[in-house]
């Protein structure tokens, strides 16, 4: 299918938008736009982060999923609280693939559901008490926790329960950090409040435990990996890079991630953001607080690598910038072989995305290392400031689309007609039962890792082997075939 | 007679515990089954007819056992004087917890372990001073209490409070069978009482269905954790609470209220002279600016 033009695609929208009522038309017109890439600032074509309408089958998550989820479950030496009842930690219990190295159950915490368990009793009576008694068994139980932090559910903000004190009581208690996270699922319009509000809980309770504590032997190449929550592996195929091209990894945000690390992060001389959207907060403060300089890098497929490390050796001495060019030439035969290899296989085909905080754009750059076009993008829970890093890597005349609901992503899909679908486990199924290969894009479809040189290549070869998978050719059943020979014999 | 349901609200502190226990009381000497659902975490709805202290409470016996589901009815139910079943649904102490959902919980719990039961002629909530949230709204929704008493008194904020919670039941009306029954004036010897409270009904679209005139007996009686009806029966102030029983007992007008706007209420105050017509002129400003006008 050729490349559609800006009037078709206009015309798209437009045909979609139409079976809503006027006013919700009017609302979810604002969230779908045509790329222009001539265009600086995205609030130009489109509108982010606001409420989602009911009954459009939204695919956002709430701000506990933000926090607990996102930005402190992986913190692997910490125990996680999920404040409330039991469902909320329950259900959201290991499901990011977020790999760390450490015994579970004695050191590190990463898969495992600590609760308060509500019942009526502490709805009615507040659950401060047991909250102040779990923390205790907590330390019998698990003495080799390194802090803990309670994320609070819908029913904490409700009730009222005062965490803070009960935080303040037991860190002098047990001498350790105690982090209560204002994270309650109704705040917001999606995860994205959830990451700001773990960013500042970071903030206000973790960063600054070393300040004026001078022990901590600094080099003049550490860095902080932030916004790499090591879904599959990724943080650990990113750090190898930074490490061969002589930088000195001092703590990554979250993936496989220690209180440690993120209380050493105030020392090191430059902050590296993966995931923008869930870690610019903290990386803004820590420039303000501590003059820490950031950049944001995207190492989604060798493109974008090779950038990516040439720009953050730019911020470091020669030895660092020939650091990088010796990395990106000693990888070079290994991710050529890959793409000579997939790029035959997967050349032209063309891709839509649905997902959220940076991969609707980052992996962009990835999909054409394999010779395949990105024609249609979107995030569940972006603001502006993604839209505007997004606009120069999608082709002009591509769609966007804002908090996308299931209508309109599966009307999109039917008349783009992309080769392949990346999206979440809800979206899934109803695209591969329309015969569309599919995925999926928030836990690698259960493989990776996809970030760096090694990612690369399991990247390539997922991607091949979905795509080019001959199941394809089946999906179709047999008594629906034009060619179906015989007509179906009468039962006996 | 089939089970009549009441509710009585009204701003904190005007009476109502008081004023539902001593009813109650005229009730059972009329030969009716009562039964008392105190919805205040202060749990002091029962104490005059049970002569105690304060009531074990539904969430407190829940929280110690478990929870509610460890819970029996006859561990929460105690009967008092003139056979009146009590019962209080308990609550947080001030400033943590969720009063509401303990309300809530409790009058499940009574519905679940059959606490209404079909001998029953009244069962009385008596709900805590303003209905802050849903969970106060309790006793007036779907198949709860159907007549609503209000407590007042000639005060202004009784007033107000009173038409607060008569647009409550607006909401309730139209979604449910929940409807106004009256206002109860427990009086505070203001000027022109009776008249103002009756002009008030009159606007609300009810009635004043009894005017309980303010008398120390109660005080005595209370102090003895009693309600008058039984600490002195010959007492004039017992005979009022009986002909307020009667009252209720023949109570008919029952009907969706017509709340009041704040401009039509403080008109109707300053035309009893409770309230002084407002100098526009004043308004915000300070007594330095006012001295130097």
């Amino acid at each position: 299918m050729p490349a559609m033009t800006r009037e078709e695609t206009e015309a798209l929208i437009q045909e979609v938008l139409e079976v809503y009522p006027e006013k919700a038309k009017n609302d979810r017109a604002k969230h779908l736009a045509v790329n222009d890439q001539s265009l600086e600032k995205a609030n130009k074509c489109i509108t982010s982060n606001r409420k989602s309408l009911p009954g459009v089958m939204t695919i956002r998550g709430c701000a506990y999923a933000g926090s607990k989820g996102v930005v402190w479950g992986p913190i692997k030496d910490m125990i996680h609280i999920s404040h409330g009842p039991v469902g909320c930690g329950q259900y959201s219990r290991a499901g990011r693939r977020n790999y760390y190295v450490g015994t579970t159950g004695v050191n590190t915490f990463g898969t495992m559901n600590f609760t308060s368990d509500f019942q009526e009793k502490d709805i009615v009576f507040g659950g401060d008490k047991k909250l102040a008694k779990l923390i205790d068994e907590i330390e019998v139980l698990f003495p080799l926790n390194k802090g803990i932090s309670i994320q609070s559910e819908c029913p904490i903000g409700l009730i009222g329960d005062d965490i803070e004190a009960v935080a303040k009581m037991k860190k002098k208690e047990h001498g350790k950090t105690v982090v209560p996270v204002r994270c309650e699922g109704f705040r917001g319009v999606s995860q994205s409040l959830g990451h700001h509000i773990a960013n500042d809980a970071i903030r206000d309770w973790v960063l600054e435990n070393r300040d004026g504590d001078d022990n901590f032997p600094t080099t003049p190449y550490d860095v902080a990996v932030i916004g790499d929550y090591n879904i599959g592996g990724d943080a650990w195929a990113s750090r190898t890079l930074l490490e061969e091209m002589g930088l000195r990894v001092v703590a990554q945000w979250s993936g496989d991630g220690t209180i440690a690390e993120i209380e050493k992060t105030p020392k090191v001389k430059l902050n590296l953001i993966h995931c923008y959207r869930s870690m610019n907060y903290i990386a803004r403060h820590m420039e303000e607080k501590y003059s820490i300089p950031w950049i944001e890098y995207n190492f989604f497929g060798p493109t974008k690598i090779a950038e990516s490390l040439r720009r953050i050796a730019s911020h470091f001495d020669d030895t660092i910038k020939e650091g990088a060019e010796r990395v990106i030439e000693r990888y070079k035969a290994e991710y050529e072989a890959v793409i000579a290899k997939y790029r035959p296989r997967l050349e032209g085909k063309r891709v839509m995305l649905y997902v959220g905080g940076l991969r609707p754009r980052h992996v962009i750059g990835a999909y054409e290392d394999l010779g395949m076009e990105v024609v249609g993008t979107g995030y569940e829970f972006a603001h502006n400031d993604d839209y505007d890093r997004t606009i120069k890597e999608m082709g002009n005349a591509t769609l966007l689309y804002d908090d996308v609901t299931g209508y309109e992503f599966e009307e999109f899909v039917k008349k783009v007609q992309p080769d392949l679908i990346g999206s979440g486990i809800k979206e899934k199924y109803i695209f591969q039962k329309m015969g569309i290969p599919f995925r999926q894009m928030h836990s690698w479809d259960y493989s990776g890792p996809y970030h760096g040189f090694d990612g690369f290549a399991i990247f390539a070869r997922d991607m091949d082997m979905t795509l080019n998978n001959p199941c394809w050719k089946n999906i179709k059943s047999p008594w629906k075939k034009e060619t179906a020979s015989e007509p179906v014999k009468a039962a006996a | 007679m089939a089970l009549r349901q009441c509710a009585i609200y009204g701003k904190g502190g005007i009476g109502k515990s008081t004023t539902t226990q001593n009813l109650v009381a005229g009730l059972a000497e009329l030969g009716k089954k009562v039964m008392i659902v105190g919805c205040d975490p202060k749990a002091d709805s029962t104490r005059l007819i049970l002569h105690a202290k304060a009531q074990n409470s539904i969430m407190q016996m829940a929280a110690d056992a478990g929870s509610v589901e460890d819970l029996e009815l006859e561990d929460v139910l105690k009967t008092g004087y003139g056979e009146i079943k009590c019962v209080e649904s308990g609550g947080p102490e001030p400033g943590v917890g969720c009063a509401g959902r303990g309300v809530i919980t409790a009058i499940n719990f009574l519905e679940e372990e059959g606490a209404y039961d079909e001998d029953l002629d009244f069962v009385f909530y008596d709900v805590l001073g303003d209905v802050v949230c849903g969970g106060f709204a309790m006793p007036i929704r779907e198949n709860k209490a159907q007549e609503i008493y209000i407590v007042c008194s000639g005060e202004m904020m009784a007033m107000y409070a009173a038409n607060n919670i008569a647009k409550g039941i607006v909401k309730y009306a139209n979604s449910g069978g929940v409807r106004l029954a009256g206002l109860i004036c427990n009086s505070r010897n203001t000027a022109r009482e009776d008249e103002l409270i009756m002009e008030l009904a009159r606007r609300l679209g009810t009635q004043m269905i009894h005017f309980v005139p303010r008398d120390n007996v109660v005080q005595r009686a209370e102090i003895r954790r009693m309600t008058v009806i039984e600490y002195e029966p010959s007492a004039q102030q017992a005979d009022e609470y009986r002909s307020l029983a009667q009252k209720i007992i023949d109570n008919k007008n029952m009907v969706i209220p017509t709340p009041i706007t704040m401009d039509e209420l403080e008109d109707l105050l300053m035309e009893f002279g409770i309230m002084e017509e407002v100098d526009e002129s004043i308004v915000g400003k300070t007594a330095v600016v006012e001295a130097t006008a």
